[in-house]
């Protein structure tokens, strides 16, 4: 409609050079969500690895917490448009988790709490291109923001970043997840504005 | 209504701005009833979840997501494959030609 | 023919039009209500009424095209192309800042609405106004209830209103003045009280809203101990609260209805 709001958005910190495009930059941390936060003790989280041949591998949170950690300073792009510059995690490589998967697999569809999936190519989880993080900021990740457990892939929009994260299917050939099958973009790449399908 | 219509879960009453794009009209009081359990609600008490990617609706009794609505730059998607049914209430209008030839009480058609 | 009439007379719950579409709203008018919120009056041409519960959305966009979208209750009731709502300011919100404090007579923004046919006073064209109704708003909770107070001082409804306002502290409460006079003048029973500091004088100690606060007092004229309709309306988990003592209290699901804000709904 062209109707521009005078004054609107003068809050918002000047723009940085180093943002995809479309992005704006934000210093609170929004809850966006798909359903009801979920609340999953650390005594009853697991992850499990299923592959394409249904052979399945299980980690509790002692396991999690025995692995090798990363703590990381990430920039993080929300397809809603904002983004959040040098947020810090602690958490595992997910390389760590497939090393010893035996799986002709390519993709993976990532699963939470509540149903919510994600479908990524198996090679943006490996190479130290995403992590299984458990800590926000020095402290427990809050429930809210997808803890105790939250799958962590910066290179691609938000929504890729599974909250609540219980397991990877391995799967031969690509399907969409909850928002990839509706509307939104089967890769997500913030750099070049891979927000909805057909872009 | 307030602030960040994210996060925490709202009502239908919130989500019947975004599903009145597609419908064309409030849907506060179409009766939607849930594939999963079957429970029934009209669409204002049924769960909100605004402000991600998408509008989504789903039963308070079940989590079932019983319908989603996503706007890209070129389309209107809607979703509605997780409900059994949607009722609209209908008015009843006097006015002549919505009722043809219905026989009234003593038998006669007006 | 009288079968045929009586039936074109009955309306089940007819679907509201017309269709919603973002409007242009010019802002004609602010009040501050409290030192952290404000009632902003828009013009909005082409705007097709409302009914006192609805709410509208609200669009703002930015001078680099980054827009920000936010549904808001109505305050008033309908009054040709003026529409009013009553903002709460959250703190390191995106859009209340800027409504609340930086918004300037002239300025413009979108508009959509009126939304929701289900929270609602009347609840039908056909619905008596004179049926006694309880309303509970939990801190901004209130505003669509003030539309329903104010609608019916506007049709000289003597219905016994009974509004029960859980607010953080005095500072908090909006409409203050005009709730009391709506007190003395039309008859409506407020029961204001306070979850963090009650000011002096009051004799309810601050805290959660309970069974005893909602239940239904002497005064309120009611032969039943529960009125025939109840409307609530604040943060989710508020609602959720009330809604438990109201069921235990005689209420039912067909005679609550409930609007949820998100948590900052305070």
């Amino acid at each position: 409609m062209g109707i521009f709001t005078r004054g609107f958005g003068g809050r918002r910190e000047p723009e940085a050079a180093s943002l995809p495009p479309g992005q704006h930059l934000t210093d609170g941390f929004p809850v966006l969500t798909a359903g009801p936060t979920q609340y999953v003790d650390t005594d009853d989280w697991s992850l499990t690895i299923t592959t394409e041949t249904n052979d399945r591998q299980t980690w509790s949170w002692d396991d999690l917490m025995a692995m090798p950690v990363d703590d990381v300073e990430v920039d993080i792009h929300c397809v809603t448009r904002w983004s959040k510059l040098g947020t810090r995690w602690r958490g595992v490589p997910v390389d760590a988790f497939f090393e010893k998967i035996e799986s002709t697999g390519d993709y993976v569809m990532a699963h939470s709490h509540g149903g919510y999936t994600t479908n990524l190519p198996l090679e943006d989880l490996l190479d130290g291109r995403a992590w299984v993080v458990f800590e926000y900021d020095d402290g427990p990740l809050p429930a809210e923001h997808g803890g105790p457990v939250r799958l962590l892939v910066p290179h691609l929009y938000f929504w890729k970043s599974a909250k609540w994260l219980n397991g990877f299917t391995m799967m031969t050939g690509d399907e969409p997840g909850f928002w990839e099958g509706f509307g939104y973009h089967n890769y997500g790449n913030p750099w070049r504005e891979e927000r909805y399908d057909r872009d | 209504m307030t602030e960040d219509p994210s996060s925490h879960a709202l009502d239908g009453n919130a989500a019947a701005g975004p599903f009145a794009d597609v419908f064309g009209v409030d849907v506060s009081m179409v009766t939607v009833t849930c594939g999963g359990c079957q429970a029934s609600a009209v669409f204002a008490e049924q769960r909100a979840f605004l402000g991600g990617p998408g509008a989504v609706l789903r039963c308070p009794g079940c989590d079932h997501v019983l319908a989603r609505v996503v706007q890209t730059t070129r389309e209107l998607w809607l979703d509605l494959s997780g409900s059994a049914s949607w009722r609209f209430p209908m008015p009843i209008s006097k006015a002549a030609g919505s009722q043809p030839n219905e026989p009234l009480a003593d038998g006669t058609i007006d | 023919m009288t079968d045929l009439a009586d039936r074109g007379a009955r309306t089940r719950g007819k679907l509201p039009g017309p269709r919603p579409r973002w409007l242009r709203a010019r802002l004609v008018a602010l009040r501050s209500e409290t030192r952290t919120a404000r009632t902003l009056t828009f013009e909005v041409p082409g705007w097709p009424g409302h009914r006192a519960g609805q709410h509208l959305d609200m669009r703002l966009t930015a001078a680099d095209g980054y827009s920000a979208q936010r549904a808001y209750s109505i305050s008033a009731p309908a009054d040709g192309e003026q529409v009013s709502v009553t903002v709460q300011q959250v703190r390191d919100g995106e859009v209340s800042p800027y409504l609340v404090e930086d918004m300037e007579l002239g300025d413009e923004l979108e508009v959509r609405g009126p939304i929701g046919g289900w929270f609602v006073w009347p609840p039908s064209p056909e619905a008596p106004v004179e049926q006694p109704v309880l309303l509970v708003g939990g801190g901004s909770g209130v505003v669509p209830l003030m539309a329903m107070v104010r609608e019916r001082a506007r049709v000289g409804s003597r219905a016994p209103f009974r509004l029960v306002y859980s607010a953080r502290d005095a500072d908090q409460v909006l409409y203050a003045d005009e709730l009391a006079q709506s007190a003395t003048d039309d008859g409506l029973l407020v029961d204001l009280l306070y979850t963090r500091a009650a000011p002096d004088g009051t004799t309810r100690p601050p805290g959660r809203i309970t069974e005893a606060d909602l239940a239904t007092p002497p005064e309120a004229g009611l032969a039943d101990r529960v009125a025939p309709r109840a409307y609530v309306c604040g943060p989710t988990a508020f609602v959720e609260h009330v809604i438990g003592r109201l069921l235990t209290l005689g209420y039912t699901n067909r005679t609550i209805r409930a609007e949820r804000f998100g948590p900052s709904g305070g």
